[in-house]
């Protein structure tokens, strides 16, 4: 399908959709959204992008494969257990640091945020892998 | 009052959708009716959030409304050449 509508349609609504990935991952530990959503969203934009041009093109044009996105998410989350670990607390709790900003006022920073970016970027990864994997089997044997 | 008027009318015209989904005679029919629906049930989405007074709503029906955009599209292009 080489609608060229939907090419410069698809030009603008990805901007779109990463921002609202973006949105939905920095906010998740207290407000609706979170890493899984996140990375449902970012992974729509890049089927978005399949269903205007081919998935060939899509495949080639992608910089890192989606194997490489699902590893560093989990070694993301893996490094996200590090900080609660090696101060002898109980596993898997929320470390902060509240940075001070010169304007914005405090910053909210932890592990909580390490460990929902793993989560967006190995359900990114695992829905690429979907994709390209039912899309175009022979590059997956 | 009127809030409950609103809701009422926006459930009609959802029925109707359903309505159009259940008899229509072809499968394109049935994608336009799904999609109206979503354009329907976001404007109920918008006036439950008025009425509850609760923003996160808002940010939901963003959200739906670009994902019902893409997957209609998903849908056309099944129904043109196949998956």
């Amino acid at each position: 399908m080489n609608s060229v509508i939907l090419q410069i349609a698809e030009k603008y609504i990805r901007w779109l959709l990463l921002f609202f990935a973006l949105t939905a991952l920095l906010r998740g530990h207290h407000f609706p959204g979170g890493g899984f959503i996140a990375g449902l969203l970012a992974g729509l934009a890049v089927v978005f992008r399949s269903l205007a041009y081919s998935e060939e093109k899509v495949f080639r044009d992608f910089p890192v494969r989606p194997v490489t996105l699902l590893s560093a998410g989990l070694i993301m989350i893996l490094l996200s257990f590090l900080p609660a670990w090696l101060t002898n607390r109980p596993f898997m709790t929320g470390v902060w640091v509240k940075p001070v900003l010169p304007l914005a006022g405090e910053l909210k920073l932890g592990t909580p945020l390490v460990f929902d970016t793993g989560i967006f970027l190995s359900v990114t990864g695992v829905i690429l892998l979907f994709l390209f994997s039912l899309k175009i089997p022979e590059k997956w044997k | 009052m009127a809030i409950t008027i609103f809701i009422f009318i926006i459930c009609a015209g959802l029925l109707i959708c359903i309505l159009r989904m259940v008899l229509g005679p072809t499968m394109a029919d049935r994608a336009i009716a799904m999609d109206t629906a979503t354009t329907v049930s976001v404007a109920l989405l918008v006036l439950l959030g008025l009425f509850f007074d609760r923003y996160v709503y808002l940010d939901v029906s963003l959200v739906y409304s670009i994902i019902s955009f893409v997957g209609l599209i998903a849908i056309a292009r099944y129904l043109e050449k196949g998956i």
